[in-house]
């Protein structure tokens, strides 16, 4: 139902009304815009020296670009993990067998419950806390082995059996885990959506399990479900800014950390610029996860469950209502 | 230290005064978010389905500036930009104004994406609903209230219940914006240097924390969904 129905053409009654509600919300709307700039003013925060560095190419150079970078570097590594993550235990929660389901599941469940600070704050601050205990042990030669051949593409370090995690990695491993499952469960959803007699002429034609799963549900899940994980990437991509409070270097830190110490303490400023940078990335993103979504409504009948809203199982992260953003 | 000292649970048992104090601000936290969003997500609703196009505009703006912006920026910009540097301060006690600020930039960015579902939800009426409530004479916000929203609401239990999971995981962000709840207890602790043998049983404490907050809201919503379903 569009809002369209929602209410009759106004009548010159209905429109004199309507003219009144127009006037009286624009004033209470420019009132509280002259409020906030009556009270910038009054704080002094429309100095130029507040607003002029901005303006300048090195603070781009030095400050704002490269915590973009972090923040797509982030944000990039962290989607294709979190893909083949989501992929590989997407399918294990829908296995015949019960010892692959059950595990997937229970993993699935519980990095989606655990607030992404935790799972961060659990990489950051946990190996190098437990490491020197367990390079006394009989696993020192494992955990030594692991680091070195392993998490050292990550960046982790050890030195003397203490194990030291980068920002970059407890960010990246954070938002695999969570988005991961999160990808994991509109994998599902996307699978689940495929009409049955699909994997049944599969089977009927001769294919095995595997073959079903790979040759006829995936390539047609992975339409279905392009809007919903462009939508989750949104989340993942904002997400990234809770590195902030672990120092990770990117654009929300240098936002608050880096620039306004060195320029007369602009923070309001400075959280303007960079907000206004993630809105139009993000809205950008937006875009695209429209497009795909009007792409493939052509060809398909369904969208994935995951989007919609009643019916469909729980929405991941904030993204309720599936084609824009989500939250988190 | 050995392997077995990484699980010893005294330090975590020693501090859990304050590790339960740190969820009681979390819940004080989510619990006035989770109203005020609702309120806010449900007025945001009603203004982009109104006829009058500057409240149309006004709520379509707020929503895709605010489900744009990380929720880190928007409550460090309410506390170190509202309150520190345009001096917009609750009460003197810094401990209750950082709070407010939270409640407050939690409940209208959690508002933005009830809005959200709500629209969603609006949408799953039938179109008769709406014509019956015309052709009885009913006002748009008579309609709204009495026929479209209730319905509307009913449609969405399930998808508000997951945005309500997600605020209550969110509330831990309010740790940037200088307010204390569990993870900066947590923090504090780990700190520590005399709380190396604890920290695993603390990731353990607080994980269940948030399983025991987290897994009983989404059965709540789970249930009500299925109790309050329309049926068509």
């Amino acid at each position: 139902m569009s809002a369209g129905v929602l209410f009759d053409l106004p009548g010159p009654r209905a429109r004199a009304r309507n003219r009144i509600i127009t006037v009286v919300a624009s004033l209470l709307l420019l009132a509280l815009v002259a409020v906030f700039v009556w009270r910038m003013d009054a704080k002094g925060q429309w100095a130029g020296e507040l607003w002029s560095p901005f303006l300048k190419g090195e603070i781009w150079r030095n400050f704002i670009l490269p915590g973009l970078k972090n923040t797509l570097g982030a944000a990039a590594v962290a989607t294709v993990l979190a893909l083949i993550f989501g992929a590989l235990f997407g399918i294990g929660r829908l296995s015949d067998h019960w010892w692959i389901r059950v595990p997937c599941g229970v993993i699935v469940e519980f990095f989606r419950a655990m607030p992404l600070l935790i799972l961060i704050f659990l990489a950051f601050f946990l190996p190098n806390k437990i490491s020197p205990a367990i390079a006394e042990s009989s696993f020192g030669t494992l955990q030594r082995v692991l680091v070195d051949n392993f998490f050292s593409i990550f960046g982790v370090e050890i030195n003397a059996g203490t194990v030291t995690v980068p920002a970059f990695a407890a960010v990246v491993f954070g938002l695999v885990m969570y988005n991961g499952s999160v990808f994991a469960e509109i994998v599902r959803a996307g699978i689940n959506a495929v009409p049955k007699g699909q994997a049944e002429a599969g089977y009927a034609i001769g294919l095995r399990k595997s073959g079903v799963l790979r040759r006829i549900l995936l390539p047609q899940a992975v339409t279905v479900m392009m809007p919903a994980i462009v939508a989750q990437i949104v989340v993942l991509l904002k997400d990234t800014a809770i590195g902030v409070i672990i120092a990770y270097p990117e654009l929300l830190k240098q936002a608050f950390r880096e620039i306004p110490p060195n320029f007369h303490n602009n923070i309001l400023q400075a959280g303007i610029v960079v907000g206004v940078i993630y809105i139009a990335l993000n809205l950008a993103i937006s875009r695209l996860a429209v497009w795909l979504e009007r792409r493939s409504r052509g060809s398909h009948r369904t969208s994935a469950k995951t989007m919609g809203a009643g019916g469909a199982p729980p929405a991941p992260g904030m993204s309720a209502t599936g084609t824009t953003t989500g939250a988190d | 230290m050995s392997l077995s000292d990484l699980f010893d649970f005294g330090p975590f048992f020693d501090n859990i005064d304050v590790i339960l104090q740190g969820f009681w601000a979390t819940i004080r936290l989510a619990a006035l978010a989770g109203v005020f969003s609702l309120v806010i997500g449900t007025v945001l609703a009603s203004f982009r389905v109104s006829p009058v196009p500057v409240l149309r505009a006004a709520g379509t703006g707020y929503v895709n500036i605010v489900r744009n912006t990380p929720l880190t920026l928007v409550l460090i910009m309410c506390s170190l930009g509202l309150n520190d540097t345009l001096g917009l301060t609750f009460s003197n006690d810094s401990g209750t104004t950082y709070y407010w600020w939270a409640v407050l930039g939690l409940s209208g960015y959690t508002g933005a994406f009830v809005c959200e579902s709500l629209r969603s939800g609006i949408n799953t009426v039938p179109i008769g609903q709406a014509e019956a409530a015309r052709s009885i004479g009913l006002t748009f916000s008579q309609s709204l209230r009495t026929i479209i929203l209730p319905q509307a609401f009913r449609a969405v239990i399930a998808p508000l219940g997951s945005v309500f999971i997600a605020m209550i995981k969110n509330t831990t962000v309010a740790t940037a914006a200088s307010y204390g709840e569990v993870v900066t207890v947590m923090k504090t602790l780990l700190d520590l240097p005399s709380f190396t043998s604890g920290a695993i049983p603390l990731f353990l404490g607080v994980a269940a924390g948030f399983l025991i907050l987290v897994l009983p809201t989404g059965y709540f919503f789970g249930w009500l969904a299925k109790r309050t379903a329309v049926a068509r």
